[in-house]
Protein backbone atom coordinates (compact mmCIF):
# COMPACT_ATOMS: atom_id res chain seq x y z
CA UNK A 1 0.00 0.00 0.00
CA UNK A 2 2.77 2.35 1.00
CA UNK A 3 4.63 1.48 -2.17
CA UNK A 4 1.66 2.18 -4.41
CA UNK A 5 0.99 5.50 -2.77
CA UNK A 6 4.58 6.57 -3.20
CA UNK A 7 4.74 5.79 -6.90
CA UNK A 8 1.48 7.54 -7.59
CA UNK A 9 2.84 10.63 -5.98
CA UNK A 10 6.10 10.54 -7.84
CA UNK A 11 4.40 9.99 -11.21
CA UNK A 12 1.65 12.52 -11.00
CA UNK A 13 3.45 15.37 -9.31
CA UNK A 14 7.19 15.09 -9.68
CA UNK A 15 7.96 18.79 -9.61
CA UNK A 16 6.89 21.92 -7.85
CA UNK A 17 5.36 20.12 -4.90
CA UNK A 18 5.47 21.58 -1.42
CA UNK A 19 8.62 21.27 0.61
CA UNK A 20 6.73 19.32 3.25
CA UNK A 21 5.76 16.54 0.84
CA UNK A 22 9.34 16.40 -0.35
CA UNK A 23 10.53 15.91 3.20
CA UNK A 24 7.94 13.27 3.91
CA UNK A 25 8.75 11.32 0.74
CA UNK A 26 12.42 11.22 1.42
CA UNK A 27 11.74 10.12 4.95
CA UNK A 28 9.50 7.27 3.84
CA UNK A 29 11.80 6.08 1.11
CA UNK A 30 14.45 5.09 3.60
CA UNK A 31 18.04 4.16 2.81
CA UNK A 32 18.98 3.01 -0.67
CA UNK A 33 19.19 -0.71 -1.14
CA UNK A 34 21.72 -1.67 -3.85
CA UNK A 35 23.67 0.84 -5.87
CA UNK A 36 23.60 0.21 -9.61
CA UNK A 37 26.35 2.76 -10.18
CA UNK A 38 29.86 2.02 -11.34
CA UNK A 39 32.98 3.19 -9.58
CA UNK A 40 35.56 5.31 -11.37
CA UNK A 41 39.28 5.22 -10.86
CA UNK A 42 41.35 7.93 -12.50
CA UNK A 43 45.12 7.64 -12.43
CA UNK A 44 47.60 10.38 -13.33
CA UNK A 45 45.24 11.84 -15.93
CA UNK A 46 46.64 14.63 -18.11
CA UNK A 47 45.21 16.44 -21.08
CA UNK A 48 46.82 19.07 -23.27
CA UNK A 49 45.46 21.01 -26.21
CA UNK A 50 48.61 21.94 -28.10
CA UNK A 51 50.88 23.71 -25.64
CA UNK A 52 48.05 24.36 -23.25
CA UNK A 53 48.07 21.81 -20.43
CA UNK A 54 44.51 21.73 -19.13
CA UNK A 55 44.70 18.83 -16.70
CA UNK A 56 47.91 17.84 -14.91
CA UNK A 57 48.15 14.40 -13.38
CA UNK A 58 44.77 13.97 -11.73
CA UNK A 59 44.31 11.02 -9.35
CA UNK A 60 40.77 10.35 -8.24
CA UNK A 61 38.57 7.51 -7.04
CA UNK A 62 34.80 7.86 -7.13
CA UNK A 63 32.94 5.04 -5.33
CA UNK A 64 29.87 3.52 -7.00
CA UNK A 65 26.70 5.57 -6.58
CA UNK A 66 28.37 8.69 -5.24
CA UNK A 67 27.11 12.14 -6.25
CA UNK A 68 30.22 14.20 -7.00
CA UNK A 69 30.17 17.88 -7.90
CA UNK A 70 33.12 19.43 -9.69
CA UNK A 71 33.47 23.19 -9.26
CA UNK A 72 36.06 25.68 -10.38
CA UNK A 73 36.50 28.88 -12.36
CA UNK A 74 35.89 28.98 -16.09
CA UNK A 75 38.73 27.38 -17.98
CA UNK A 76 40.02 25.42 -14.99
CA UNK A 77 39.57 22.14 -16.86
CA UNK A 78 36.44 20.84 -15.13
CA UNK A 79 34.52 20.35 -18.38
CA UNK A 80 37.55 18.68 -19.94
CA UNK A 81 37.64 16.23 -17.04
CA UNK A 82 33.99 15.41 -17.65
CA UNK A 83 34.48 15.03 -21.40
CA UNK A 84 37.36 12.64 -20.74
CA UNK A 85 35.24 10.56 -18.38
CA UNK A 86 32.43 10.47 -20.96
CA UNK A 87 34.86 9.39 -23.65
CA UNK A 88 34.40 12.53 -25.76
CA UNK A 89 38.10 13.35 -25.63
CA UNK A 90 41.14 11.13 -25.41
CA UNK A 91 43.61 11.66 -22.60
CA UNK A 92 47.17 12.79 -23.31
CA UNK A 93 48.40 10.57 -20.46
CA UNK A 94 46.97 8.50 -17.65
CA UNK A 95 43.94 6.25 -17.45
CA UNK A 96 40.28 6.17 -16.49
CA UNK A 97 38.82 2.85 -15.33
CA UNK A 98 35.07 2.67 -15.16
CA UNK A 99 33.57 -0.34 -13.40
CA UNK A 100 34.35 -3.82 -14.66
CA UNK A 101 32.53 -4.21 -17.96
CA UNK A 102 30.98 -0.84 -18.78
CA UNK A 103 29.00 -0.76 -22.04
CA UNK A 104 28.49 2.42 -24.09
CA UNK A 105 24.92 2.66 -22.77
CA UNK A 106 26.18 2.65 -19.18
CA UNK A 107 27.69 6.11 -19.42
CA UNK A 108 25.54 9.06 -20.41
CA UNK A 109 26.16 12.79 -20.61
CA UNK A 110 23.81 15.70 -20.22
CA UNK A 111 24.93 19.06 -21.57
CA UNK A 112 24.06 22.65 -20.84
CA UNK A 113 22.08 22.71 -24.10
CA UNK A 114 19.36 20.08 -24.36
CA UNK A 115 20.60 19.05 -27.85
CA UNK A 116 17.22 17.65 -28.86
CA UNK A 117 16.54 16.85 -32.51
CA UNK A 118 14.10 19.61 -33.50
CA UNK A 119 12.62 17.41 -36.24
CA UNK A 120 11.79 14.51 -33.95
CA UNK A 121 8.85 14.41 -31.54
CA UNK A 122 9.61 14.32 -27.83
CA UNK A 123 9.16 10.55 -27.62
CA UNK A 124 11.51 9.81 -30.54
CA UNK A 125 14.05 12.13 -28.98
CA UNK A 126 13.95 10.03 -25.83
CA UNK A 127 14.21 6.81 -27.87
CA UNK A 128 17.52 8.11 -29.26
CA UNK A 129 18.89 7.54 -25.75
CA UNK A 130 18.45 3.78 -26.03
CA UNK A 131 21.58 3.57 -28.18
CA UNK A 132 21.89 0.21 -29.89
CA UNK A 133 18.68 -0.99 -28.24
CA UNK A 134 16.64 1.54 -30.25
CA UNK A 135 15.25 -1.21 -32.48
CA UNK A 136 14.07 -3.44 -29.63
CA UNK A 137 10.34 -4.10 -29.26
CA UNK A 138 9.95 -2.39 -25.91
CA UNK A 139 11.84 0.75 -27.00
CA UNK A 140 8.73 2.89 -27.07
CA UNK A 141 7.47 1.66 -23.71
CA UNK A 142 10.84 2.37 -22.12
CA UNK A 143 10.96 5.86 -23.62
CA UNK A 144 7.46 6.54 -22.34
CA UNK A 145 8.30 5.46 -18.81
CA UNK A 146 11.42 7.65 -18.86
CA UNK A 147 9.26 10.59 -19.91
CA UNK A 148 6.80 9.89 -17.11
CA UNK A 149 9.73 9.77 -14.72
CA UNK A 150 10.66 13.38 -15.54
CA UNK A 151 7.01 14.44 -15.43
CA UNK A 152 6.48 14.97 -19.16
CA UNK A 153 4.33 11.93 -19.99
CA UNK A 154 1.73 14.16 -21.62
CA UNK A 155 4.22 15.86 -23.95
CA UNK A 156 5.30 12.75 -25.87
CA UNK A 157 3.79 13.87 -29.21
CA UNK A 158 5.02 17.49 -29.07
CA UNK A 159 7.80 19.06 -31.11
CA UNK A 160 10.73 20.27 -28.98
CA UNK A 161 10.20 23.80 -30.34
CA UNK A 162 6.97 24.24 -28.36
CA UNK A 163 8.50 23.24 -25.01
CA UNK A 164 9.96 25.65 -22.46
CA UNK A 165 13.68 25.63 -21.68
CA UNK A 166 13.15 23.64 -18.50
CA UNK A 167 10.92 21.09 -20.24
CA UNK A 168 13.50 20.61 -23.00
CA UNK A 169 16.16 19.97 -20.41
CA UNK A 170 13.85 17.42 -18.76
CA UNK A 171 13.43 15.66 -22.12
CA UNK A 172 17.23 15.59 -22.38
CA UNK A 173 17.33 14.06 -18.90
CA UNK A 174 14.78 11.42 -19.91
CA UNK A 175 16.92 10.63 -22.96
CA UNK A 176 19.98 10.22 -20.74
CA UNK A 177 18.04 8.04 -18.26
CA UNK A 178 16.22 5.76 -20.69
CA UNK A 179 19.14 3.35 -21.13
CA UNK A 180 19.39 3.02 -17.31
CA UNK A 181 22.96 4.38 -17.24
CA UNK A 182 25.27 3.49 -14.39
CA UNK A 183 27.32 6.69 -14.68
CA UNK A 184 25.66 9.98 -15.52
CA UNK A 185 27.84 13.01 -16.24
CA UNK A 186 26.27 16.46 -16.15
CA UNK A 187 28.02 19.38 -17.83
CA UNK A 188 26.37 22.49 -16.39
CA UNK A 189 22.95 21.03 -17.18
CA UNK A 190 21.05 23.80 -15.40
CA UNK A 191 23.27 26.70 -16.40
CA UNK A 192 20.81 28.19 -18.87
CA UNK A 193 17.69 27.92 -16.71
CA UNK A 194 16.02 30.58 -14.60
CA UNK A 195 16.34 30.41 -10.81
CA UNK A 196 13.00 28.73 -10.04
CA UNK A 197 13.22 26.16 -12.85
CA UNK A 198 16.75 25.49 -11.72
CA UNK A 199 15.63 24.61 -8.20
CA UNK A 200 12.90 22.25 -9.38
CA UNK A 201 15.38 20.64 -11.79
CA UNK A 202 17.85 20.18 -8.94
CA UNK A 203 15.18 18.34 -6.98
CA UNK A 204 14.39 16.20 -10.01
CA UNK A 205 18.06 15.31 -10.47
CA UNK A 206 18.37 14.43 -6.81
CA UNK A 207 15.25 12.25 -6.97
CA UNK A 208 16.26 10.26 -10.08
CA UNK A 209 19.75 9.82 -8.70
CA UNK A 210 18.26 8.56 -5.44
CA UNK A 211 15.81 6.24 -7.24
CA UNK A 212 18.18 4.82 -9.84
CA UNK A 213 21.43 4.78 -7.91
CA UNK A 214 23.79 5.76 -10.74
CA UNK A 215 27.12 7.43 -10.08
CA UNK A 216 26.61 11.14 -10.74
CA UNK A 217 29.29 13.61 -11.77
CA UNK A 218 28.04 17.18 -11.92
CA UNK A 219 30.21 19.93 -13.36
CA UNK A 220 28.92 23.30 -12.28
CA UNK A 221 30.07 26.85 -11.63
CA UNK A 222 27.29 27.27 -9.14
CA UNK A 223 28.61 26.44 -5.69
CA UNK A 224 25.21 26.52 -3.99
CA UNK A 225 23.99 23.91 -6.49
CA UNK A 226 26.99 21.72 -5.71
CA UNK A 227 26.43 22.07 -1.97
CA UNK A 228 22.72 21.28 -2.27
CA UNK A 229 23.17 18.13 -4.37
CA UNK A 230 26.55 16.50 -3.88
CA UNK A 231 28.02 13.95 -1.46
CA UNK A 232 31.42 15.27 -2.29
CA UNK A 233 32.76 18.42 -3.91
CA UNK A 234 35.97 18.61 -5.91
CA UNK A 235 37.47 22.04 -6.42
CA UNK A 236 39.63 22.15 -9.56
CA UNK A 237 42.35 24.74 -9.84
CA UNK A 238 45.20 25.02 -12.31
CA UNK A 239 44.47 21.63 -13.82
CA UNK A 240 44.57 19.74 -10.51
CA UNK A 241 42.25 18.91 -7.61
CA UNK A 242 42.80 21.72 -5.10
CA UNK A 243 40.22 20.59 -2.53
CA UNK A 244 38.27 17.40 -1.97
CA UNK A 245 35.39 18.14 0.38
CA UNK A 246 32.94 15.60 1.82
CA UNK A 247 29.46 17.00 2.32
CA UNK A 248 27.88 15.03 5.12
CA UNK A 249 24.76 17.12 5.50
CA UNK A 250 21.78 14.71 5.65
CA UNK A 251 19.23 14.64 2.82
CA UNK A 252 16.77 16.05 2.06
CA UNK A 253 18.68 19.30 2.37
CA UNK A 254 16.76 22.47 2.97
CA UNK A 255 17.78 25.19 0.59
CA UNK A 256 18.94 28.29 2.37
CA UNK A 257 19.75 26.49 5.63
CA UNK A 258 22.66 27.84 7.70
CA UNK A 259 24.69 24.64 7.27
CA UNK A 260 24.59 24.80 3.48
CA UNK A 261 25.30 28.52 3.46
CA UNK A 262 28.35 28.10 5.70
CA UNK A 263 29.79 25.38 3.48
CA UNK A 264 29.06 27.39 0.35
CA UNK A 265 30.79 30.39 1.88
CA UNK A 266 33.95 28.49 2.72
CA UNK A 267 34.17 26.95 -0.76
CA UNK A 268 33.64 30.33 -2.42
CA UNK A 269 36.35 31.77 -0.22
CA UNK A 270 38.73 29.08 -1.41
CA UNK A 271 37.81 29.72 -5.01
CA UNK A 272 38.29 33.44 -4.75
CA UNK A 273 41.64 33.23 -2.98
CA UNK A 274 44.34 34.48 -5.20
CA UNK A 275 42.14 37.06 -6.88
CA UNK A 276 42.28 39.14 -3.68
CA UNK A 277 38.54 39.60 -3.97
CA UNK A 278 37.45 38.22 -0.60
CA UNK A 279 36.30 41.48 0.89
CA UNK A 280 32.59 40.68 0.75
CA UNK A 281 32.81 37.16 2.20
CA UNK B 1 7.62 33.31 -31.21
CA UNK B 2 4.49 33.54 -29.09
CA UNK B 3 3.71 37.00 -30.44
CA UNK B 4 4.02 35.92 -34.05
CA UNK B 5 1.94 32.85 -33.28
CA UNK B 6 -0.82 34.84 -31.77
CA UNK B 7 -1.19 37.36 -34.61
CA UNK B 8 -3.11 35.23 -37.13
CA UNK B 9 -5.28 33.86 -34.34
CA UNK B 10 -6.28 37.32 -33.28
CA UNK B 11 -7.05 38.40 -36.83
CA UNK B 12 -8.69 35.22 -38.02
CA UNK B 13 -12.25 35.88 -36.81
CA UNK B 14 -12.38 39.30 -38.51
CA UNK B 15 -11.52 37.96 -41.97
CA UNK B 16 -13.34 34.66 -42.38
CA UNK B 17 -12.13 32.61 -45.38
CA UNK B 18 -10.48 35.69 -46.90
CA UNK B 19 -6.90 34.59 -46.23
CA UNK B 20 -6.71 32.48 -49.39
CA UNK B 21 -8.05 35.27 -51.60
CA UNK B 22 -5.87 38.14 -50.42
CA UNK B 23 -2.83 37.20 -52.58
CA UNK B 24 -5.00 37.36 -55.73
CA UNK B 25 -6.34 40.88 -55.15
CA UNK B 26 -3.33 42.60 -56.75
CA UNK B 27 -3.12 40.41 -59.91
CA UNK B 28 -6.87 40.75 -60.47
CA UNK B 29 -6.70 44.51 -60.02
CA UNK B 30 -3.89 44.71 -62.57
CA UNK B 31 -5.87 42.71 -65.14
CA UNK B 32 -8.94 44.87 -64.53
CA UNK B 33 -6.99 48.12 -65.00
CA UNK B 34 -5.39 46.67 -68.09
CA UNK B 35 -8.79 45.72 -69.57
CA UNK B 36 -10.17 49.19 -68.90
CA UNK B 37 -7.11 50.87 -70.41
CA UNK B 38 -7.50 48.80 -73.60
CA UNK B 39 -11.26 49.19 -73.96
CA UNK B 40 -11.11 52.97 -73.54
CA UNK B 41 -8.37 53.17 -76.17
CA UNK B 42 -5.81 54.49 -73.71
CA UNK B 43 -3.51 51.65 -74.81
CA UNK B 44 -3.44 50.69 -78.48
CA UNK B 45 -4.25 47.05 -79.27
CA UNK B 46 -1.06 46.97 -81.35
CA UNK B 47 1.01 47.64 -78.26
CA UNK B 48 -0.90 45.50 -75.79
CA UNK B 49 -4.07 43.51 -76.55
CA UNK B 50 -6.86 43.51 -73.99
CA UNK B 51 -7.00 40.60 -71.51
CA UNK B 52 -10.24 39.53 -73.15
CA UNK B 53 -8.46 39.23 -76.53
CA UNK B 54 -5.67 37.26 -74.89
CA UNK B 55 -8.22 34.92 -73.33
CA UNK B 56 -9.90 34.54 -76.73
CA UNK B 57 -6.57 33.67 -78.36
CA UNK B 58 -5.97 31.14 -75.58
CA UNK B 59 -9.37 29.61 -76.17
CA UNK B 60 -8.71 29.24 -79.91
CA UNK B 61 -5.31 27.65 -79.32
CA UNK B 62 -6.82 25.36 -76.70
CA UNK B 63 -9.49 24.23 -79.17
CA UNK B 64 -6.92 23.44 -81.85
CA UNK B 65 -4.92 21.42 -79.30
CA UNK B 66 -1.82 23.49 -80.00
CA UNK B 67 -1.75 25.06 -76.54
CA UNK B 68 -1.92 21.77 -74.65
CA UNK B 69 0.73 20.25 -76.89
CA UNK B 70 3.16 23.13 -76.40
CA UNK B 71 2.60 23.30 -72.66
CA UNK B 72 3.12 19.58 -72.23
CA UNK B 73 6.32 19.65 -74.32
CA UNK B 74 7.70 22.51 -72.22
CA UNK B 75 6.58 20.87 -69.00
CA UNK B 76 8.26 17.61 -69.97
CA UNK B 77 11.53 19.38 -70.82
CA UNK B 78 11.42 21.35 -67.60
CA UNK B 79 10.83 18.34 -65.38
CA UNK B 80 13.30 15.99 -67.06
CA UNK B 81 16.01 18.66 -67.11
CA UNK B 82 15.25 19.48 -63.51
CA UNK B 83 15.42 15.85 -62.42
CA UNK B 84 18.76 15.30 -64.15
CA UNK B 85 20.42 18.51 -62.98
CA UNK B 86 18.81 18.40 -59.55
CA UNK B 87 19.85 14.84 -58.79
CA UNK B 88 23.43 15.42 -59.93
CA UNK B 89 23.60 18.65 -57.90
CA UNK B 90 22.11 16.93 -54.88
CA UNK B 91 24.59 14.04 -55.12
CA UNK B 92 27.55 16.39 -55.37
CA UNK B 93 26.18 18.46 -52.49
CA UNK B 94 25.89 15.35 -50.32
CA UNK B 95 29.29 14.01 -51.30
CA UNK B 96 31.10 17.31 -50.78
CA UNK B 97 29.23 18.05 -47.56
CA UNK B 98 30.06 14.68 -46.05
CA UNK B 99 33.53 13.96 -47.42
CA UNK B 100 36.54 16.23 -47.14
CA UNK B 101 38.28 14.36 -49.94
CA UNK B 102 35.40 14.72 -52.37
CA UNK B 103 35.08 18.39 -51.47
CA UNK B 104 38.77 19.07 -52.05
CA UNK B 105 38.66 17.19 -55.33
CA UNK B 106 35.63 18.82 -56.95
CA UNK B 107 34.53 21.98 -55.15
CA UNK B 108 37.05 24.36 -56.73
CA UNK B 109 36.17 23.13 -60.21
CA UNK B 110 32.45 23.47 -59.57
CA UNK B 111 32.88 26.99 -58.19
CA UNK B 112 34.73 27.99 -61.38
CA UNK B 113 32.07 26.51 -63.65
CA UNK B 114 29.38 28.19 -61.54
CA UNK B 115 30.64 31.62 -62.50
CA UNK B 116 30.00 31.02 -66.19
CA UNK B 117 26.46 32.21 -67.03
CA UNK B 118 24.94 29.01 -68.34
CA UNK B 119 22.94 30.86 -71.00
CA UNK B 120 26.26 32.02 -72.48
CA UNK B 121 26.73 28.40 -73.51
CA UNK B 122 23.75 28.48 -75.90
CA UNK B 123 25.83 28.96 -79.08
CA UNK B 124 28.10 26.11 -78.05
CA UNK B 125 25.18 23.91 -77.07
CA UNK B 126 23.52 24.50 -80.45
CA UNK B 127 26.75 23.49 -82.17
CA UNK B 128 26.96 20.36 -80.05
CA UNK B 129 23.35 19.20 -79.93
CA UNK B 130 21.66 21.16 -82.74
CA UNK B 131 18.14 22.19 -81.78
CA UNK B 132 17.43 18.71 -80.50
CA UNK B 133 15.69 17.93 -77.16
CA UNK B 134 19.05 17.20 -75.56
CA UNK B 135 20.15 20.82 -76.04
CA UNK B 136 17.27 22.10 -73.90
CA UNK B 137 17.64 19.35 -71.31
CA UNK B 138 21.35 20.08 -71.03
CA UNK B 139 20.79 23.79 -70.43
CA UNK B 140 18.01 23.26 -67.89
CA UNK B 141 20.03 20.62 -66.05
CA UNK B 142 23.06 22.90 -65.93
CA UNK B 143 21.00 25.85 -64.67
CA UNK B 144 19.30 23.79 -61.98
CA UNK B 145 22.49 22.06 -60.85
CA UNK B 146 24.12 24.97 -59.03
CA UNK B 147 21.39 26.23 -56.71
CA UNK B 148 20.67 22.65 -55.63
CA UNK B 149 24.36 21.85 -55.21
CA UNK B 150 25.24 24.98 -53.27
CA UNK B 151 22.29 24.83 -50.90
CA UNK B 152 22.60 21.10 -50.21
CA UNK B 153 26.26 21.61 -49.42
CA UNK B 154 25.52 24.62 -47.24
CA UNK B 155 22.74 22.75 -45.42
CA UNK B 156 24.96 19.80 -44.58
CA UNK B 157 27.91 21.94 -43.54
CA UNK B 158 25.77 24.01 -41.17
CA UNK B 159 24.07 21.16 -39.29
CA UNK B 160 24.56 21.88 -35.59
CA UNK B 161 27.82 20.09 -34.60
CA UNK B 162 26.44 19.67 -31.08
CA UNK B 163 23.64 17.51 -32.47
CA UNK B 164 26.15 15.44 -34.44
CA UNK B 165 28.21 14.96 -31.28
CA UNK B 166 25.03 13.98 -29.44
CA UNK B 167 24.23 11.41 -32.15
CA UNK B 168 27.69 9.92 -31.87
CA UNK B 169 27.49 9.73 -28.07
CA UNK B 170 24.21 7.85 -28.35
CA UNK B 171 25.84 5.30 -30.61
CA UNK B 172 24.35 6.20 -33.99
CA UNK B 173 25.98 4.52 -36.96
CA UNK B 174 27.03 6.70 -39.92
CA UNK B 175 23.87 5.79 -41.82
CA UNK B 176 21.66 6.49 -38.87
CA UNK B 177 23.43 9.75 -38.15
CA UNK B 178 22.77 10.84 -41.73
CA UNK B 179 19.14 9.75 -41.70
CA UNK B 180 18.21 11.09 -38.26
CA UNK B 181 20.45 14.14 -37.84
CA UNK B 182 22.30 15.41 -40.91
CA UNK B 183 19.67 15.09 -43.62
CA UNK B 184 16.74 16.54 -41.61
CA UNK B 185 19.05 19.33 -40.47
CA UNK B 186 20.02 20.17 -44.04
CA UNK B 187 16.47 20.00 -45.37
CA UNK B 188 15.43 23.65 -44.85
CA UNK B 189 18.46 24.77 -46.84
CA UNK B 190 17.83 22.14 -49.54
CA UNK B 191 14.34 23.58 -49.99
CA UNK B 192 15.75 27.06 -50.49
CA UNK B 193 17.88 25.57 -53.28
CA UNK B 194 14.87 23.80 -54.72
CA UNK B 195 12.87 27.00 -55.04
CA UNK B 196 15.76 28.90 -56.60
CA UNK B 197 16.22 26.01 -59.02
CA UNK B 198 12.57 26.02 -60.06
CA UNK B 199 12.84 29.67 -61.02
CA UNK B 200 16.02 29.09 -63.02
CA UNK B 201 14.43 26.04 -64.63
CA UNK B 202 11.67 28.11 -66.31
CA UNK B 203 14.00 30.95 -67.20
CA UNK B 204 16.47 28.65 -68.93
CA UNK B 205 13.83 26.70 -70.75
CA UNK B 206 12.07 29.77 -72.13
CA UNK B 207 15.31 31.30 -73.40
CA UNK B 208 16.39 28.01 -74.94
CA UNK B 209 13.00 27.53 -76.58
CA UNK B 210 12.88 31.00 -78.08
CA UNK B 211 16.31 30.55 -79.62
CA UNK B 212 16.40 26.97 -80.71
CA UNK B 213 13.25 24.87 -80.77
CA UNK B 214 10.45 23.62 -82.99
CA UNK B 215 7.86 23.18 -80.26
CA UNK B 216 7.08 24.37 -76.75
CA UNK B 217 5.85 27.60 -75.19
CA UNK B 218 8.89 29.64 -76.14
CA UNK B 219 8.60 28.44 -79.72
CA UNK B 220 4.90 29.33 -79.74
CA UNK B 221 5.71 32.89 -78.63
CA UNK B 222 8.41 33.26 -81.31
CA UNK B 223 6.13 31.94 -84.02
CA UNK B 224 3.42 34.38 -82.95
CA UNK B 225 5.90 37.25 -83.15
CA UNK B 226 6.71 36.30 -86.75
CA UNK B 227 3.02 36.60 -87.64
CA UNK B 228 2.46 39.69 -85.46
CA UNK B 229 0.02 37.73 -83.21
CA UNK B 230 0.68 39.90 -80.20
CA UNK B 231 -2.18 38.33 -78.21
CA UNK B 232 -0.48 34.91 -78.39
CA UNK B 233 2.82 36.45 -77.27
CA UNK B 234 1.13 37.95 -74.22
CA UNK B 235 -0.67 34.66 -73.61
CA UNK B 236 2.64 32.78 -73.48
CA UNK B 237 4.03 35.27 -71.01
CA UNK B 238 1.00 34.87 -68.75
CA UNK B 239 1.31 31.09 -68.92
CA UNK B 240 4.94 31.36 -67.76
CA UNK B 241 3.76 33.35 -64.77
CA UNK B 242 1.17 30.73 -63.89
CA UNK B 243 3.56 27.81 -64.33
CA UNK B 244 6.13 29.55 -62.18
CA UNK B 245 3.56 30.14 -59.48
CA UNK B 246 2.47 26.50 -59.72
CA UNK B 247 6.03 25.22 -59.23
CA UNK B 248 6.52 27.53 -56.28
CA UNK B 249 3.27 26.42 -54.64
CA UNK B 250 4.22 22.77 -55.10
CA UNK B 251 7.57 23.28 -53.40
CA UNK B 252 5.92 25.23 -50.58
CA UNK B 253 3.43 22.43 -50.02
CA UNK B 254 6.28 19.92 -49.90
CA UNK B 255 8.09 22.20 -47.47
CA UNK B 256 5.10 22.41 -45.15
CA UNK B 257 4.75 18.64 -45.26
CA UNK B 258 8.35 17.79 -44.42
CA UNK B 259 9.22 20.72 -42.16
CA UNK B 260 6.19 20.49 -39.89
CA UNK B 261 8.60 20.42 -36.92
CA UNK B 262 9.93 23.87 -37.81
CA UNK B 263 8.39 26.71 -35.79
CA UNK B 264 7.93 28.70 -39.01
CA UNK B 265 5.67 26.02 -40.51
CA UNK B 266 3.57 25.09 -37.53
CA UNK B 267 -0.19 25.34 -38.00
CA UNK B 268 -2.39 27.10 -35.51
Amino acid sequence: MQEALRFRLSDSEPLGRAEIIEQARFGRRGPRTVSRGLSLTIRNLSKSFGDNEVLRGIDLHIPAGQFVAVVGRSGCGKSTLLRLIAGLETATAGSIDIGEQARAEDIRVMFQEPRLLPWARVLSNVEVGLGRERASVDAQARAESALVEVGLGDKRAQWPAVLSGGQRQRVALARALVSRPRVLAFDEPLGALDALTRISMQRLLERVWHDQGFTAILVTHNVSEAVALADRILVIENGGIAHDIDVDIPRPRRRGSAELAALEGSILKNLLQGTGDTSDL
Amino acid sequence: MSLVDSLPRVRAPKLPRADGLIPWIVPLAIILTWQIACVTGFVSARVLPAPSDVALAGWKLALSGELARNISVSFWRASVGFLIGGSIGFSFGLANGLSQLSSKLTDTTLQMVRNIPHLALIPLVILWFGIDESAKLFLVALGVFFPIYLNTLHGIRTVDPQLIEMGRIYGMSDGELFRRVIFPGALPSIFVGLRFALGIMWLTLIVAETIAASSGLGYMAMQAREFMLIDVVVLSILIYALLGKLADSASRALERLTLSWHPAFQKH
